[in-house]
């Protein structure tokens, strides 16, 4: 069977941001429900960390680089250092622990 | 917060989306190339995606030759992550946020743009997701076209390094605000240990990293608000005042 390549990119795209647009266009009261209120203010951190661990220390070259920028991006948020600061750093910890073990 | 302000902070905080997006996709490019997609197909499907898991996965199956439903499925389960995260942002928005800015905001619906904007004390200014996205969706079609256009045009060091900068970006959003309430930080803990056990255990293992974010985020955030209830909008204040 012959498939349009178009058809594809248009099947992903469609699907993605119906899943995407939906609960903002059809939610747009404030929710009343002390729950579901609660639920959806905990969403965010339970999603944020299950995405990056462990999957993190899979990312770079070798665990332990990032492993290396997995602590210090902790420390470093943690002293509430800034989004760019916390990325940036974390991203040179990598490259010199990287440079250094040489792999 | 007016347009202006509201645009410039989110084109601040999408820098780093930017970085780790240009990494993520020229992967994604170099896999588009293997995968005997031109550079045009491989940059609309970026453009119009935007996201990382939804597009590898799209790109097997398109090689595979799968049907179109297979895909439109496939798509449902892989990004079903995004309806909970917008769900969770239809709340940041004020009420009067007329639709059009609605229709915009859900293209730039990424597990990175989501996680700057839920994170904002205030509500949700539609401007500061057009900043954001600004920044960042540029980054993640350039990242596609350098990668199906030249394999190697960066060297693999600099790639390696990149790919740590949006976790370096979350790890920045959920630890400030879980230090100083014992319940957050619970829960990141909780959440990052039950990742773990579902990434290597045998059986759990085989769950996709989709299905495991849904699963876990709603048995977690769902005993947490049964046990923890956020009781009125005092109580996030309180917890937003605290960070600063």
């Amino acid at each position: 069977m012959n498939h349009n390549i178009y058809i594809y990119i248009l099947v992903m795209a469609g699907i993605t941001y119906l899943i995407r647009l939906l609960p903002l266009t059809l939610i747009r009261r404030e929710i009343k429900s002390t729950f579901i209120k609660s639920f959806l203010y905990y969403v965010p951190y339970v999603t944020l960390s299950v995405m990056t661990f462990p999957a993190i220390l899979s990312a770079t070259a070798n665990v332990w680089s990032a492993a290396a920028g997995f602590v210090v991006a902790l420390i470093l948020a943690y002293n509430r250092k800034s989004l760019i600061q916390v990325s940036l750093i974390s991203c040179a910890v990598v490259f010199v622990v990287e440079l250094f073990t040489g792999i | 917060m007016n347009r202006r302000t509201a645009f410039a902070t989110g084109v601040k905080d999408g820098i780093p989306i930017c970085l780790g997006y240009l990494a993520v996709s020229f992967t994604f490019g170099i896999m588009a190339k293997n995968a005997n997609l031109s550079v045009w197909e491989a940059v609309l499907i970026s453009a119009t995606n935007v996201t990382s898991a939804g597009q590898f996965a799209g790109l097997s199956l398109i090689t595979a030759g799968a049907s179109y439903l297979e895909m439109a499925f496939t798509q449902l389960i892989i990004n079903l992550r995004y309806c909970l995260m917008s769900c969770a942002l239809s709340q940041k928005l004020s009420q009067s946020t007329p639709f059009f800015h609605r229709f915009f905001i859900a293209y730039g619906v990424t597990d990175e743009i989501f996680g700057i904007s839920v994170s904002l004390k205030d509500k949700l200014h539609p401007f500061y997701s057009y900043g954001a996205i600004s920044v960042a969706v540029p980054g993640w079609v350039m990242g596609t076209f350098l990668g199906i256009v030249s394999g190697n045009i960066l060297p693999e060091r600099v790639i390696s390094a990149l790919s740590v900068a949006l976790y370096g970006m979350f790890i920045a959003i959920i630890i400030p605000p879980a230090r100083g309430n014992k319940v957050l930080a619970g829960i990141v803990a909780i959440s990052m240990a039950a990742s773990l056990i579902f990434a290597i255990a045998p059986v759990l293992c085989q769950i996709s990293s989709g299905f495991r974010i849904i699963i876990l985020t709603i048995v977690i955030a769902g005993i947490a608000a049964a046990l923890f209830p956020v009781t009125d909008d005092s109580n996030i204040k309180e917890a937003a005042e605290n960070e600063s």
